[in-house]
């Protein structure tokens, strides 16, 4: 009497979404907190537009590709947390003793993740256009750009939930918060690759994946459909996200110590 | 006929970590309530854990409902439920979604999923309760819907761990009413973990102590009781200066081998002669003048016989619940 994969999917995405929605605590600083920073930046950094081969005369619109990312960092914590709590308070081993598999149980966690990666990708598109960003790639670039918003999420949420099974608690997990911005920050996240000036700087950025994303979505709103770009884009996410889902799997095969 | 649960030599050893179960052998029949009874740390719940397949053990075999765990684990746990310590529920979640949960990942009919969710919280006496989130249950109402879960699938063995820890007398009655009538009712072996001396009493058909990871004793609670032989009796002398003559007076009547003394002040002796010398002890207490503000009679309890095999009392080991064991 075992439960297919799709019903044993379901059911466990279907908790990881409510338990998600139920928490205010994770939805709205996630939502919040990347809108307020782009809202300062943008006005700040305007004249960045002025240099030489900028492609874009809107910092905003340049700009607007961050909040995605930023977002996707949070899921990071939120996602992972949300697995490490059930690993403390022994909600794993009541899973664990069902007849769900590991592979269910990765996947149906990243519901909540994917369902508020394209939520908060919606918003940041609508409050983007209210406050005067660009969007090149039109109404039809619109299924697109939620389409890697949720590849974003999937990438970062895999790395959460990685991170919960090798550490085991929600504080370490937390901890990964900083570090992964530290990967936004040494990316073309507010400069493109091609003007930054120090060399440096400029080879971190170009092996740095996270701009690979950021530059994926940002073609749609500068440029409109750039298939290298969008390949990137969608390519580095999904392969970020499908190595962090095997190791996860891996790792879960390790911390559930079921026989 | 097989036993629901038979174990031999069972050893788990943990990585850096204590010889949490040391050589334990014991043999659950069909249908039989087994209480586990020790102090925090004894080795319950990691018995448990090896019993319900969470962790291999180090050596030695076990067998649930036929199937060895270390080899046939999804055979064991197609057959076993488990409430573990300290309710393991989300709060975000309502009592009917989590039984939504535990059905479909025990592989119920989507039909049959609503309907066995909502007997199963009208048996436990959380209907009116389902809609409402876990977080803002009461500790019994998170027990009786833990044990809800463990019963979807309809289990033919069932392991509860510390069930009763921290319930209030009401909640604890309830939750023995209802393990005696899935025993009793539907013929589900319990393996049950307890701390508390009359809930093993009440509940078990048979107990086994266990202390430092093996077992001290096992028997029928009253065999193990007779096992202790006469009863005690406990005075406290009025005047506190007469404590050596009232020590004098019961040494008559027994011996002070292994009686627990209620405080220091009291003098307790086994009665050689069984609960028929109580008078005689009454008469000679009179007889040399010494008056006692406190008498007591005490058949002979659990407690008694962990401290004939441990020479420890397990009252007041304290309630907290025996830490949950880590992954190997």
């Amino acid at each position: 009497m075992n439960a297919s994969f799709a019903v044993q999917v379901g059911a466990l995405a279907r908790r990881s979404v409510f338990r998600t929605i139920r928490q205010p605590a994770q939805v709205v600083p996630s939502l919040i907190f990347p809108l307020i920073l782009i809202s300062i930046n943008s006005a700040g950094l305007q004249k960045v537009t002025e240099i030489p081969g900028f492609p874009t005369d809107s910092f905003l619109t340049f700009a607007l590709a961050i909040p995605f990312i930023q977002a996707g960092i949070f899921s990071v914590a939120n996602g992972g947390s949300d697995l490490a709590r059930d690993i403390e308070t022994g909600f794993l081993d009541r899973l664990a003793l069902t007849p769900m598999s590991g592979v269910s149980l990765v996947t149906g966690q990243l519901a909540g993740v994917l369902a508020l990666g394209i939520f908060q990708g919606a918003i940041y598109l609508l409050v983007g256009l209210a406050m005067g960003a660009h969007f090149e790639a039109g109404l039809a670039g619109v299924p697109v750009l939620l389409a890697l918003a949720l590849c974003v999420s999937f990438a970062f949420g895999c790395i959460g939930i990685f991170a919960a099974l090798r550490l085991g608690t929600g504080e370490a997990v937390q901890g990964l918060f900083p570090v992964l911005f530290v990967f936004l920050f040494l990316s073309s996240m507010n400069l493109p690759r091609n003007l930054i000036e120090q060399d440096w700087f400029q080879t971190i950025a170009t092996y740095n994946p996270v701009s690979y994303l950021i530059e994926g979505i940002r073609s749609l709103f500068i440029t409109g459909f750039d298939g290298e770009a969008l390949a990137l884009g969608f390519g580095f996410s999904i392969i970020i996200g499908l190595a962090f889902l095997a190791a996860s799997v891996a790792s879960l095969r390790t911390r559930l110590t079921r026989t | 006929m097989p036993a629901a649960i038979e174990v031999n030599d069972l050893v788990k050893v943990f990585k850096k970590g204590p010889r949490a179960v040391d050589g334990i052998d014991l043999r659950v029949e069909e249908g039989e309530i087994y209480g586990f009874l020790g102090p925090n740390g004894a080795g319950k719940s990691t018995t448990v854990h090896v019993l319900t397949t969470l962790i291999p053990p180090t050596s030695g075999r076990a067998k649930v409902a036929g199937y060895d765990v270390a080899d046939h684990g999804a055979d064991v746990r197609e057959h076993i439920g488990a409430a573990l310590q300290e309710a393991a529920l989300d709060p975000y979640l309502t009592g009917r979604e989590h039984m939504r949960l535990q059905t479909a990942l025990q592989g119920l009919a989507r039909d049959e999923r609503r309907v066995r969710g909502d007997e199963l919280l009208d048996r436990v006496g959380l209907i009116d309760a389902a809609d409402r989130k876990v977080g803002g249950y009461s500790g019994g109402m998170k027990r009786r819907l833990d044990l809800a879960l463990a019963l979807v699938h309809r289990p033919r063995i069932l392991f509860l761990d510390e069930p009763t820890t921290g319930l209030d007398p009401q909640s604890r009655s309830a939750l023995w009413d209802e393990v005696e009538r899935l025993a009793s009712g539907e013929g589900v072996t319990v393996f049950l973990t307890t701390q508390y001396l009359e809930e093993a009493d009440r509940l078990a058909d048979r107990v086994g102590i266990i202390d430092d990871g093996k077992i001290v004793a096992e028997g029928t609670p009253s065999a193990l009781k007779a096992e202790i032989g006469e009863p005690s009796v406990e005075a406290v002398a009025a005047d506190p200066d007469d404590r050596e003559r009232l020590a004098g007076v019961l040494a008559r009547f027994g011996d002070d081998g292994d009686c627990p003394q209620g405080t220091p002040d009291a003098v307790a002796v086994r009665l050689a002669g069984g609960e028929s010398n109580l008078a005689d002890v009454v008469r000679a207490l009179d007889s040399e003048g010494v008056a006692v503000e406190y008498l007591q009679l005490h058949a002979p309890s659990l407690d008694d016989v962990f401290l004939a095999k441990t020479g420890r009392s397990l009252e007041g080991e304290g309630e907290a619940a025996e830490p949950a064991p880590q992954p190997a």
